[in-house]
């Protein structure tokens, strides 16, 4: 109980960090000359963006530690992982377009790296269904585990392909070979940003980890 | 190592006997394999889209369910009188139980792309000349590391609920890359562009193949421990 307490702490705090950041990103982060006020709407996207990608990252570390040490914890980490990664992955599947309209003129191109991140999306839904569709409680944390391995595994090919076709996404502008071109304002609320998304991921699991565990308890799993 | 890969050939011949007798799998898949290649042929407008426009996609989506359906069939085999049980009893090791049905896997979904292939050509009237060769490693390249993934995924689907869903769902975001490129290098090969524009392609499918047929064989034995 005292974890789900602790999660639900931690979420509160970071949404109202979370309107923080955007108090700072609105009044005292400069307006990007190209794309105008829709650029606001980076500093949930792309946050939210990388934590999907490392939510289905340590969902495969979870997966590969539990089939050695079959320990039931690595199990809820794993599902809390996909769940809020899925979560996460639809904040910017919905987010993208709105911007997308905006400087792009239309909702949805089939672009490569809109598309990669769908197919990611797509990896931890077929993730959370398999979860749902093995009844046995043997097999279901292992199915998993295996299943959170292989999507892990796939995460670096679906990166590969991003840079074999030249598409319409902005390219990168923090982490890439070069120094980041971000200026230093936006990459400060960026930054913060990205912060409060690691508190969000962290308050999120450990409440999804809490009633994992409950379920269990209760002989609901 | 050679009992290794003896038990996964006792495995795979059993398999691709018991389909040579019956060949209820390998003509439905057949058929299959033809009505969909129809469907394209007749969903397209002749005087809007060229057939050489649309025979890349036809290509790889008429391959991916027929695979699909091959790949579904090989453990539900051993499902019946719980054959799987006394495979598991047997004292061949898990990793050649998995390279056998990896085996008899690639050899009926081989035979599927060798019938579909000349009847691609000759719906879509594409020539293929000097391509052939290159675009035949394509479909090899491509077909080895989708029917990798898809062997391990159905050792997992066939024992879930919607059996038959379950692994279209969990596979088809895996091989969407590797169909990507291969989808690419075939519309390259039809236009009769120069190999040399492929090999970004075919880097990428051999990796994939060579880290997830490696994967898939270190995976298997946690799926089927008891």
């Amino acid at each position: 109980m005292k974890l789900a307490r602790v999660g639900f702490a931690i979420t509160v705090v970071s949404f109202v960090l979370l309107a923080g950041v955007y108090v700072r990103a609105f009044a005292f982060t400069p307006i990007e000359a190209a794309q105008g006020p829709a650029q606001k709407i980076f500093y949930i996207h792309m946050p939210a963006a990388v934590w999907t990608e490392i939510a289905v990252i340590l969902l495969g570390i979870a997966g590969i530690f539990f089939l050695f040490l079959k320990d039931k914890r690595l199990d809820r980490f794993a599902e809390a992982s996909a769940e809020v990664g899925t979560a996460l992955g639809a904040v910017v599947l919905g987010t993208g377009p709105i911007w997308g309209k905006t400087v792009w003129g239309t909702w949805w191109a089939w672009e490569p790296r809109l598309t990669l991140f769908l197919l990611l999306f797509l990896l931890l839904v077929g993730y959370l269904i398999l979860r749902g569709a093995v009844t046995d409680d043997v097999l279901r944390p292992r199915y998993a585990a295996v299943l959170g391995i292989c999507c892990m595994i796939v995460v670096p090919f679906v990166h590969l392909s991003v840079y074999m076709f030249r598409g319409l996404h902005p390219d990168p502008v923090v982490i890439k070979p070069s120094r980041p071109s971000l200026p230093p304002e936006m990459l400060l609320t960026l930054g913060l940003s990205f912060a409060v998304f690691t508190l969000l991921y962290i308050g999120f699991v450990a409440q999804r980890v809490a009633l994992a565990r409950l379920r269990e308890e209760s002989g609901h799993a | 190592m050679s009992d290794l890969w003896r038990d996964a050939w006792t495995l795979a011949r059993k398999d691709l006997l018991i389909e040579y007798r019956s060949r209820t799998a390998f003509l439905s898949a057949a058929v299959f394999t033809v009505l969909v290649l129809l469907v394209f042929v007749f969903g397209r407008d002749p005087t809007a889209v060229a057939a050489v426009d649309l025979a890349p996609s036809a290509l790889w989506v008429t391959f991916t369910f027929a695979a699909m359906l091959a790949l579904n069939r090989a453990f539900q085999l051993e499902l019946e009188n719980q054959a799987f049980d006394g495979l598991l009893l047997s004292p061949a090791s898990r990793w050649s139980l998995f390279l056998g049905k990896l085996v008899g896997n690639l050899v009926f979904v081989g035979s599927i792309e060798a019938l579909g292939l000349p009847l691609f050509v000759l719906f879509f009237n594409v020539s293929l000349g000097t391509s052939l060769f290159p675009l035949i490693g394509v479909l090899a390249l491509a077909t080895v590391g989708f029917v990798a993934v898809g062997t391990l995924f159905s050792a997992m689907a066939i024992r879930t609920r919607f059996a038959e869903l379950m692994l279209p769902v969990l596979l088809l975001p895996f091989v969407l890359p590797p169909l990507m490129w291969a989808a690419q290098a075939t519309t390259a090969l039809l236009a009769a562009r120069p190999l040399s524009e492929i090999r970004g392609s075919l880097y990428f499918l051999a990796a994939y193949d060579i880290v997830f047929v490696t994967v898939s064989i270190l995976l298997f034995p946690f799926l089927v421990e008891e």
